[in-house]
């Protein structure tokens, strides 16, 4: 349970007008219609006791607390479980209730353990709470009768532990882990007083349990609590903030004492989560204060010197000097910066004000390169901006889900928990993916179609689910008419018509089965309100652009945009994903997605921060590799991304990155790419700092600082003093200075402030005169460019094919419990399930190779080799492998190539062409990797601190 | 300039032209040249003009024209 206590209704507030009115103590109240009686009772502030509820869960009505009288009725019914009535007199204290209470509390006292002074819960106890609040003065029965105190303890998660002496076995944890987070992992064992909660009969860490902390949160007691809190004791104060891991953007409570984080808990105030949470934003927060920390300066004058720990001014003046130097010997444009995801919307436009301002040149560019750059492409093409269309409560009134190249269970498992209780309310699933993701079966959700398509063919596919739309008049006549550019939908019409885009012709391209794909489109195009959802198997592609604008197509074909339930949503990887695209970090537009060359724009830029700003696009992350390869790229300032283990071909990227005279690293470890760094400025976390994050559903939340910059400065202070040294002065003195001239620049943020995100809690974008508390949904009256814009979509194959030597397909993505390149995750007890990257292999290509589960395996393709152990998983598809890139050991991208997206660059992570084969050894890339994670991360002089 | 750098030029330019192959010539030729001027640098746009202006091998017929089309409009 939470110390720091939000409102509980014990039940679920009902949604509807509020149209039934009772009495209750005497006092009137009006509830829509399935409200409970003890939830109309907590409007009221009356707080009936209870232990078995909590609203969160559906009503349960085991631990007999909450009873009630009604006038007129007989007996004393639990006020969870009854539904308020029309003109009901509810009393909730009456003396006979106050006997049962106390009756019932007596027994469940007489079976828990008397802590003392040194129970766990202490002050953190709904038991405790209710034996105050019934008037618990006795045990009659004693502590000597049959009892559950010698239970053994399930310590074997390592983030909280089962206590089962002080469970009361009132199921909330069961009811949580089935109704919120929809895995089904626990379950009551046995009958009567043998009953005990049970993780499917075996302890937790070996169970389906995937520790999302739903349980941990709905345990009144102390049976199930956090390691954290046992170890440390209760928090004493929380301040509300925004998680750090994937583009869900959960809202925690940090709970804190003093400024250490005892536990982070989700809120229910937050709009993205709602109260729930999964493993890593609920307990994989440790790497924040890990010993690997580098909270000190440090400079060097070639990358095979041993680092020197230096002051903040030194190392910024070492940096600024060296840029001068390249920019006055190569030319403006041999420097430039890359953004985080990872960092705040203030810390980024910050580092591109500073890249257009400072360096005079638009060589920005961020980490969504790499992922969802053509989401950006696409989407601003057809609808006219660079967004998902939807809030993630959107999904709750879908009727079919439309799953294309994501994983939401591993990579958005908050929003995959939500989608997973529709699907379990009868909505229908058609999943496209090449290999059998966990959505496609799991307890209580099957997808109706899984369109296992060969790695590549996302166009082909998309193409074909489009022609069964037009040749079957499926096409949502109206909507086209009234809402799109008619001219492009003829061109679109007449070129998707054309039988070569057909199910049967394009079988041969994707494997999939023509008739799946039929009955799969009629699905989506008449099965009610059809929502898309995508995520980096779209993206990922040499057609990623493309196939992006087929989804849109599709969806403004069927109608399915512009209301609740439907839309096109692109499931962002990292936190700040949407933010850092939003605050101009691509070379080639400001922020809002408007570009450089536009006069009107450049010229608010620049009548702002009083410089002349360049109209022509800068270079991409891949042009500035290429440039710095060729000598004329030389000095790179990074903040918060490791491109030498996340971006792709990464001897390409060391070859680019050994070429520069100086890399500038700001960041909380000394990460592969640090190794060829010159500069390195500590970074902070986003514990230690306040901004916003913007989610997948362009939600803007407050990131709020709960402790102080361990090295000293924020991120966004780094900037302002690296841009100082440089002689670009920049006057903010808070992260919301920052945030309002975002907002006095971008037209779509227009009424976006720091005082206004603390009122409404969060906000989405587009904010400003017309919305002024956001935008839920877009593209409802009209789309965003006006008229929406049919794209053709040519299936174009990826000039990356399997042959004789390199005949199987390798795709990569994420887990659960590691998070991109794993520098936060792997500084946890998340190890424990993922401690190294697999590959995922077919049991038919395993055998064909004698390959067995669990064997050492060599992976090569033209552009690298690397060893890793082998996982025989059917959930491959014959010819298709599978890995991780969290481990930087591994070195995944070694082999990945640098062919990519057309319109944007992204990189194809998703089709390499592979051999793979029995080995006994590591590659050499891996030795000589092993060998230079030493030698190029030595630190020679540690600088004394005066207090020291 | 290196031989592997401009071979990556004219590979994306090709990419990009694909693209565009579905529309009529002329807007195809008109597409490929303003995604080139939107998305790359001037230097790059520069360094494969010069190579198409020096023979241009490799490049597709649509994208050479929008190529050729970037060096008329910069010429000017």
């Amino acid at each position: 349970m939470a110390l720091i206590q939000e409102f509980d209704a014990g039940t679920p507030i009902r949604v509807g007008p509020a149209n039934v009115t009772l009495t209750i103590d005497g006092e009137q109240v009006s509830v829509p219609a399935g409200t409970s009686v003890m939830a109309a009772a907590a409007t009221l502030g009356n707080k009936i006791p209870k232990l078995c509820a909590t609203d969160m869960l559906e009503p349960f009505g085991s631990c007999r607390l909450c009873l009630i009288e009604i006038e007129g009725r007989k007996g004393t019914p639990a006020s969870c479980t009854t539904p308020v009535e029309p003109g009901m007199k509810v009393h909730t204290q009456t003396p006979r209730l106050a006997a049962l209470r106390r009756g019932v509390m007596e027994l469940y006292a007489s079976d828990h353990p008397i802590d003392g002074l040194t129970g766990a819960a202490n002050g953190d106890c709904e038991l405790l709470d209710m034996a105050g609040a019934v008037g618990l003065r006795e045990v009659r029965y004693g502590y000597d009768g049959a009892n559950h105190f010698d239970s053994p303890i399930d310590d074997s998660n390592p983030y909280f532990a089962f206590d089962p002496s002080h469970c009361i076995v009132c199921s909330r944890c069961v009811r949580a882990c089935a109704e919120v987070q929809g895995t089904f992992a626990l379950t009551i064992e046995g009958r009567g007083f043998a009953s005990k909660v049970s993780a499917g009969g075996m302890d937790f860490l070996g169970s389906e349990c995937v520790s999302c902390g739903a349980c941990v949160q709905a345990c009144p007691t102390s049976a199930l609590n956090e390691k954290s809190v046992i170890e440390h004791g209760t928090p004493t104060r929380a301040v509300l903030t925004t998680c750090a891991y994937c583009g869900v953007g959960c809202t925690f409570r940090a709970e804190m004492q003093g400024e250490q984080v005892i536990r982070m808990v989700p809120s229910k105030s937050g709009k993205a989560n709602e109260g729930h949470s999964c493993v890593k934003g609920r307990f994989a927060y440790g790497y924040a204060t890990h010993k690997d920390r580098i909270v000190k300066p440090m400079i060097r004058a070639r990358i095979t010197d041993p680092w020197r720990e230096v002051s903040w001014d030194e190392a910024l003046t070492y940096a600024a000097k060296e840029f001068k130097r390249i920019q006055a010997q190569y030319g403006r444009d041999a420097v430039g910066a890359i953004t985080s995801s990872r960092c705040t919307n203030e810390e980024t436009f910050l580092v591109q004000k500073l890249v257009r301002a400072g360096f005079g040149n638009n060589n920005i560019d961020t980490c969504a390169r790499v992922c969802h750059s053509p989401t950006g492409y696409g989407l601003g093409k057809t609808y006219g901006t660079s967004a998902g269309t939807q809030d993630f409560k959107s999904v709750d009134k879908a009727d079919v889900i439309l799953v294309i190249g994501a994983n939401p269970t591993d990579a958005h498992p908050v929003f995959a928990s939500r989608m997973k209780k529709r699907l379990r309310q009868g909505a229908k699933l058609i999943v496209v993916d090449p290999r059998r993701i966990d959505l496609v079966r799991t307890p209580h959700v099957q997808a109706d179609y899984h369109l296992a398509l060969r790695p590549g063919s996302n166009v082909a596919v998309v193409n074909a689910l489009a022609h069964v739309v037009i040749t079957e008049g499926l096409v949502k006549e109206d909507f086209v008419r009234e809402r799109c550019d008619l001219e492009s939908f003829e061109a679109w019409a007449r070129f998707i018509a054309d039988p070569k885009n057909s199910p049967e012709a394009t079988e041969g391209i994707s494997g999939v089965p023509a008739k799946d794909v039929r009955a799969a489109a009629r699905l989506y195009a008449t099965g009610g309100n059809g929502a898309i959802y995508y995520g980096l198997g779209v993206t990922e592609h040499s057609q990623g652009s493309t196939m992006v604008m087929g989804m849109a197509n599709l969806a403004m074909a069927t109608g399915n945009i512009g209301r609740v339930g439907v839309g096109v949503n692109p499931l962002r990887g990292q936190n700040n994903v949407q933010g850092s695209c939003d605050m101009g970090s691509f070379p080639h537009e400001f922020s809002g997605y408007r570009h450089v060359a536009d006069d009107a724009t450049r010229q608010a830029f620049e009548s702002l921060w009083g410089v002349p700003l360049s109209k022509e696009p800068g270079l991409r992350i891949p042009n500035m590799m290429d440039e710095a390869v060729d000598g004329a790229f030389k000095g790179l300032y990074i903040q918060g991304e490791d491109i030498a283990q996340s971006d792709p071909d990464t001897q390409h990227i060391t070859a680019g990155l050994r070429s520069m005279e100086c890399v500038v690293i700001q960041d909380l470890f000394l990460n592969e790419t640090a190794r060829y760094a010159h500069v390195f400025l500590p970074g902070s976390s986003f514990l230690e700092k306040d901004g916003t994050f913007i989610n997948a559903e362009r939600r803007i939340g407050r990131v709020r600082k709960v402790m102080t910059p361990l090295g000293g400065m924020a991120d966004w202070e780094a900037t302002i003093a690296f841009a100082k040294a440089l002689g670009v002065e920049m006057h903010y003195s808070h992260p919301s200075e920052i945030m309002d001239e975002i907002a006095r620049l971008t037209p779509t943020f227009a009424g976006v402030s720091y005082q206004k995100l603390d009122e409404l809690g969060s906000v989405q974008w587009p904010c400003n005169e017309q919305a002024p508390e956001g935008t839920p949904i877009m593209h409802v009256d009209r789309f965003v460019r006006g008229k929406g814009r049919f794209m053709l979509t040519e299936f174009i194959a990826s000039e990356e094919r399997t042959g004789p030597r390199y005949p199987l397909l390798l795709t990569t993505g994420r887990i659960l419990t590691q998070y991109n390149v794993g520098a936060q995750t792997r500084r946890t007890a998340n190890n424990v399930w993922h401690e190294e990257d697999l590959l995922e292999i077919h049991p038919f290509d395993a055998e064909s190779r004698g390959i067995v589960d669990g064997d050492l395996v060599s992976l090569e393709s033209r552009t690298g080799q690397i060893s890793l152990h082998a996982k025989v998983s059917d959930r491959m598809q014959p010819g298709v492998v599978y890995t991780t890139f969290h481990h930087a050991v591994t070195g995944a991208n070694v082999v990945t190539t640098d062919y990519s997206d057309w319109a944007t660059n992204c990189p194809e992570y998703k089709v390499t062409a592979v051999q793979v084969r029995r080995t006994n050894h590591l590659s050499d890339w891996q030795e000589r990797d092993r060998e230079e994670g030493f030698s190029l991360r030595r630190i020679a002089e540690r600088l004394v601190d005066a207090a020291e | 300039m290196s031989a592997e750098k401009m071979a990556k030029l004219v590979r994306m330019a090709n990419q990009i032209s694909d693209y565009f192959r579905t529309l009529p010539e002329a807007e195809a030729v008109a597409s490929t040249a303003d995604h080139l001027r939107r998305f790359w640098t001037p230097k790059m746009r520069g360094e494969i003009a010069a190579f198409a202006e020096s023979g241009g091998e490799g490049l597709n017929r649509i994208a050479a024209q929008a190529v050729a089309a970037l060096g008329a409009r910069t010429a000017s």
